[in-house]
């Protein structure tokens, strides 16, 4: 507009200062001078005001429009950014996954090389202390049988084609990445349900405590020499249990976003989306691929607390001194061992 | 060989929707479904444009580069293709898609979009199908490149605005357009999805 108008401007201002009867008349005609700027003698120029692209993006990541078409998505003209989501996703998350995963099985491999396996340090007593019930090992493992299948399914959308792909061809890997898509989605149900139920039930358990503090400082318990105390949960698994929370909301809200799409963001919350789940997931799966080492190859009577739900009282003792002291004494027959009968061969 | 491109002269483009008319019945477009759709810039204001869009078969497709399974891949004359026989409906492509080109028949609540669908260039598909197949007509559409004939919207675009073909006659058409009429809004999404501009 401006540049058209000042050369129009131009020789209408020149030639009012040439005569002033010609002024007088236009003002007695009420002629404003910028109505003469529709010249049509003048060369219009449909580029001077046009919409250019590059602006357009310049202002906004996308540009959208009006569309005669009922599906308004289709409204965005350009998205430009579905470059970058695709470098996030073909590059960064490959280099990211496989290093915060392989990086995680690697340190774990060098603490079983350097540790070995943390034992009983005064061995079984042949005592038992019931530690978890039948319902919080139902929880968590409803929540970990999901994680398992979520984890792997999911991980086969961003690795497969580089791993599963090459090995066993496109048609047979399309037929599984369709099942385990399905699988991805409505595992995903039952996972939320053991997440709610092991927050319900542990939660309580997991708020810091002062022994937390003496957990670190002494090396928690993976220094042979020194005791590290704890309740029932030590300030690591406290640790796995908040970051549990925290990610899995994380997942459990950007998955759903995936699940039903466009219904609450747009096509960069996709994109967001997606971001989110998948980065989180990663790092969700190296805590996990910890959490499962401690609990059965890294510590021996670990294991039986998530399997029959009772551990032995030295390993007890030596973990989760403080849990023992504090429970009931209805809770802890155990506690108190009948002394052995006479003739009785011990145990 | 020749590199296919689109290009759309957005100051000949008059939103007629003739293209999208054009695709659906030549393609036999399932209902729901736009391969080519026009959307308008600006819409009533000084400098409106309108712009005719399909998949713009990009170089470095990055549909072809997120999709879980690898369906969809770049012909040699560079129009992007995809088997419905290996797509799982994941809705990748549709996110990194700079052009909103992949279609799906469904909404997709939990998982359920259905095979992907787009603008194939007029080439048919890119699965197992015989070339010119009636199997490969009903999964993909018209295959008029095999023909020797271009995509259907432009060939037969009222104003010319929609070109469609070889990648370097196309630009140089709307370069002698631009300098014969002396302006030009630019060939939308060309350095998006062919990292070029057209020099004028």
């Amino acid at each position: 507009m401006s540049r058209a108008g000042s050369k129009i401007m131009m020789p209408v201002r020149a030639s009012l200062r040439c005569g002033a009867a010609l002024l007088i008349l236009a003002m007695l005609a009420g002629q404003p001078a910028a109505a003469q700027q529709a010249n049509p003698n003048q060369p219009v120029d449909p580029d001077a005001s046009a919409v250019k692209e590059q602006r357009l993006l310049e202002r906004a990541p996308r540009i959208e429009g009006r569309i005669d078409i009922p599906d308004q998505k289709a409204s965005v003209l350009m998205q430009p950014a579905g470059r970058r989501w695709d470098y996030f996703h073909e590059v960064i998350l490959h280099w990211l996954g496989a290093i915060v995963m392989l990086g995680m099985l690697a340190v774990l491999a060098l603490a079983y090389l350097v540790m070995g396996r943390i034992r009983i340090h005064s061995g079984r007593s042949g005592r038992k202390v019931v530690r978890f019930t039948g319902f919080e090992r139902f929880s968590h493992w409803l929540t970990a049988v999901s994680f398992v299948l979520l984890g792997l399914t999911g991980l086969n959308i961003t690795f497969g084609k580089l791993v599963l792909l090459p090995a066993i061809g496109p048609d047979a890997f399309s037929d599984f990445a369709q099942t385990a898509k399905y699988v991805h989605n409505f595992v995903s149900f039952s996972f939320v349900v053991g997440l709610i139920l092991i927050v319900a039930l542990w939660s309580k358990d997991n708020f810091p405590r002062k022994v937390d503090i003496d957990w670190f400082k002494q090396g928690g318990g993976f220094i042979k020499s020194k005791h590290a105390p704890a309740g029932r949960f030590n300030a690591g698994e406290k640790l796995v249990f908040w970051f549990a929370l925290i990610a899995g909301i994380a997942v459990i809200v950007s998955g759903y976003l995936l699940l039903f799409p466009f219904y609450l963001v747009n096509i960069a919350g996709m994109q967001n989306a997606q971001i989110v789940h998948s980065v989180v997931a990663v790092l969700f799966v190296a805590v996990i691929l910890a959490h499962i080492y401690i609990g059965t190859l890294g510590m021996e009577g670990a294991f039986e607390a998530m399997g029959t739900g009772e551990v032995d009282l030295n390993w007890a003792k030596e973990h989760h001194d403080q849990w023992l002291l504090d429970m009931p004494d209805k809770e802890r027959p155990v506690r108190t061992p009948e002394p052995p009968l006479p003739g009785a061969t011990a145990k | 060989m020749a590199r296919m491109k689109f290009l759309c002269d957005a100051d000949r483009c008059i939103d007629c929707n003739a293209c999208v008319t054009a695709c659906k019945n030549e393609n036999e477009v399932p209902w729901g479904i736009n391969r080519r759709r026009v959307v308008t810039i600006n819409d009533g204001k000084p400098g409106e444009r309108s712009v005719s869009m399909a998949c713009m078969h990009c170089t470095d497709a990055p549909c072809a580069a997120v999709c879980p399974v690898s369906c969809i891949f770049p012909t040699e004359e560079g129009v992007v293709l995809h088997s419905k026989d290996l797509c799982i409906g994941c809705g990748y492509c549709f996110y990194a898609c700079p052009f909103g080109a992949p279609q799906y028949p469904r909404i997709g609540n939990f998982g359920s979009r259905g095979k992907m669908d787009k603008c194939t260039f007029c080439a048919g598909g890119g699965g197992k199908e015989e070339t010119g197949s009636s199997e490969e007509f009903k999964k993909y559409g018209a295959n008029r490149l095999a023909q020797g004939k271009l995509p259907l919207c432009a060939e037969m675009c009222s104003t010319k605005s929609l070109l469609a073909g070889d990648g370097d006659i196309i630009a140089q058409i709307y370069k002698e357009r631009v300098l014969k009429r002396g302006y030009g809004s630019g060939a939308w999404g060309w350095m998006t999805a062919y990292h070029e501009e057209i020099p004028v």
